[in-house]
């Protein structure tokens, strides 16, 4: 490798990386990044699999929850009012009568939905306002901080319960609406920090040296190094909005029934966990194994983009 | 590119002038009160000239960064001016300082913080030509860029690699290649070569001194190994807790330093020949550099320094030619804020 040699020579180095190994690569080494590394990483991790498959099952169930539900998840009888699993019937039945294993997986819909718009919607409102505070500093930062810390005054479930029951139709685009804004503030700190953290790097006031205005520092320079946190901390929260949702339907101010919802499903059911433990094991058990794979996908996320672990 | 300009003409590209930065240190988050302020450079004045190297050394938090930050107008003077080409640079603001510019460059400290870690090479060093795009045409820029890294050294099809590739010298040449992209007449290096090993700092420093002959840069090079900078620089300054102590060519600092900081600076610079050194004198500093928030009145070293008297307390002292050395021919005529100005046979760098 002649054209290796000659730069690493003027340098008085061999043409080794970092950790020390010989350079034999070159071929793959073409145009890494840290995501192309964090993707070369992930894809060597089994947690990033099975998290993965989780949520693309999820998601494959709330488009076409016919496709694995055949009953209609409001059909009920009351015959079958608490009627155990069975052979034609799964998951057993719930205390009105309704198919459990149908409501579970109609009920997937719901809490994946809210998760969704307002994970996107923290992480929108979160890093722009959080960035910008952190860029620009001062009396934008002082108004924005404040703002947050009032926020996050509201306890998240007192502030459900009055905010939520002043609107009597829970539906999804309100509970989302609802955590957008009491969620952005603890996007925002930690946005913030990280746009602080990139600014004060020396390739900004290098950018910053050459004339590069405010839209090219943020965009090209600050943005790119402060979005790991963001997506890590987005990643574990959809799991948390999930879980939230349902806490609010079980305390009867996020979604309502008709609505099909695990929160619903958990509420109903908890009354009678003693008589029917089955009608509250099903849709909590869903509930679990949703959040935990969100959580477990931002934990590899966050690992594959750490690169003090590599 | 301009013609070489020769070191002889004695008009000067760069005039500092009563440059002042004092950062202030407040109370309270939402209702600021000033406490009190860190006067990080109080009083700088200096000249540099067409295709001259500049030295400026100093220990560790004497507003030699800041003075940096100050002429790329990286930060906002408290007072003074500089000029260049008679225009005072600091009170320049969008359009006019973004042509400014394009003539003052710098290369940074720290070879790994100071390159994105998200562009290619290609990017790093065409983004000058992003922001500036009359210097280069759309399609020539490419080619632009591997000329310059040719220049600097490095192989031109490392321009696809991203620096996490790049050894801490390669780095660096990066970073000058980037602060060369626009043509520049000044640049401006923080400690360029400190976070690099030895044996690549010299590397480093014969390809700058090359550069320099090149394309006729003026270099201030800041540092703050005295024997680096004795090897690159015409003249010298010597800092002190945000003040010029003394400034004069190589030869009157290394040879015919007549302040007691630079003495007691010099006198502490590794010696090789074991003869000449059980014969120099050591001067030991007592105490600490006081805090730049609250400097000592007068002179600022009188509290380390082994000549102190009243007066050093109560007159400040200017950084001039002093009286007693005026009228002499050799390079002991130089500018040092000192009362009791002297000099001293302390063994020099080598």
């Amino acid at each position: 490798m002649p054209e290796n040699t000659d730069a690493a020579i003027l340098d008085g180095v061999p043409p080794t990386t970092q950790d020390g190994t010989a350079l034999p690569q070159d071929t793959r080494d073409k145009a890494r990044s840290l995501w192309t590394d964090a993707w070369y990483d992930l894809r060597r991790n089994p947690v990033f699999y099975i998290s993965s498959l989780v949520i693309l099952f999820l998601v494959f169930i709330s488009i076409w929850p016919g496709a694995i539900a055949h009953t209609d998840p409001l059909q009920c009888d009351l015959i079958n009012s608490q009627n155990g699993p069975s052979g034609g019937h799964w998951f057993g039945f719930d205390q009105q009568g309704c198919d459990v294993y149908s409501r579970t997986v109609h009920g997937a819909r719901n809490s994946v939905e809210v998760g969704l718009l307002s994970t996107v919607g923290v992480a929108l409102l979160g890093s722009v306002l959080g960035g910008l505070a952190g860029y620009f500093g001062g009396w934008l930062d002082a108004i924005l901080s404040r703002v947050s810390d009032i926020f996050f005054g509201i306890p998240i479930l007192l502030g459900g319960v009055v905010f939520l029951s002043a609107f009597k139709g829970g539906s999804v685009s309100i509970v989302s609406t609802f955590i957008i804004l009491l969620g952005w503030p603890q996007l925002a700190r930690i946005a913030r920090g990280a746009v602080i953290t990139a600014k004060e790097q020396d390739y900004v006031l290098a950018a910053k040296a050459l004339g590069a205005g405010h839209g090219r520092l943020l965009l090209r320079h600050i943005a790119p190094n402060a979005l790991a946190p963001v997506i890590v901390w987005s990643t574990i929260a959809l799991g948390t909005f999930i879980s939230l949702e349902a806490t609010l339907s079980f305390l009867g101010v996020g979604l309502k029934p008709p609505a099909v919802s695990w929160g619903i499903d958990i509420s109903s059911a908890s009354e009678q966990i003693r008589n029917a433990p089955h009608m509250l094991l099903f849709p909590a058990g869903a509930l679990s194994i949703t959040v935990l794979a969100f959580i477990l996908l931002g934990d590899a996320v966050r690992d594959a983009l750490d690169p003090k672990l590599r | 590119m301009t013609e070489p300009t020769p070191v002889t003409s004695r008009e000067p590209i760069l005039r500092v002038r009563g440059l002042v930065k004092h950062f202030p240190l407040t109370q309270g988050i939402l209702f600021k009160k000033q406490v009190g302020a860190v006067k990080a450079v109080d009083g700088v004045s200096f000249d540099l000239y067409p295709g001259e190297t500049l030295g400026i050394v100093g220990e560790s938090g004497c507003g030699k960064s800041t003075v940096a930050k100050l002429l790329m107008n990286l930060e906002q003077a408290t007072a003074g001016e500089v000029f260049y080409k008679g225009q005072d640079i600091t009170k320049l603001s969008g359009r006019a300082l973004k042509a400014v510019r394009r003539n003052i460059q710098m290369v940074f400290q720290d070879p790994y913080t100071s390159l994105n870690p998200r562009m290619t090479v290609g990017d790093i060093i065409g983004e000058p030509f992003d922001i500036h795009p009359e210097v280069a045409p759309k399609g020539d820029r490419r080619k632009r860029v591997q000329e310059l890294l040719d220049v600097v050294g490095l192989n031109p099809e490392y321009i696809n690699r991203y620096p996490h590739q790049f050894s801490g010298g390669q780095r660096q040449r990066i970073g000058i290649a980037r602060g060369l992209a626009l043509n520049p007449e000044i640049i401006i290096c923080d400690e360029p070569v400190s976070a690099l090993d030895v044996s690549v700092q010299a590397q480093v420093i014969n390809l700058m001194e090359k550069l320099q002959d090149e394309f006729s840069l003026s270099y201030i090079f800041i540092a703050h190994d005295l024997s680096i900078v004795r090897h690159i620089s015409d003249r010298v300054g010597v800092m002190y807790l945000g003040k010029m102590a003394e400034i004069g060519s190589d030869a009157a600092i290394y040879e015919h330093p007549t302040h007691p900081y630079t003495q007691a600076l010099l006198s502490a610079v590794p010696v090789p020949d074991p003869e000449a050194r059980e014969h120099r004198e050591r001067i030991i500093l007592s105490g600490d550099v006081p805090s730049p928030a609250n400097p000592p009145s007068g002179c600022r070293f009188r509290t380390r320094c082994w000549k102190a008297q009243d007066r050093c307390a109560q007159e400040e002292p200017l950084l001039a030619i002093p009286a007693r050395f005026a009228q002499a021919t050799t390079p002991v005529a130089h500018e040092s804020a000192c009362h009791f100005a002297e000099e001293k046979d302390v063994v020099g760098a080598a």
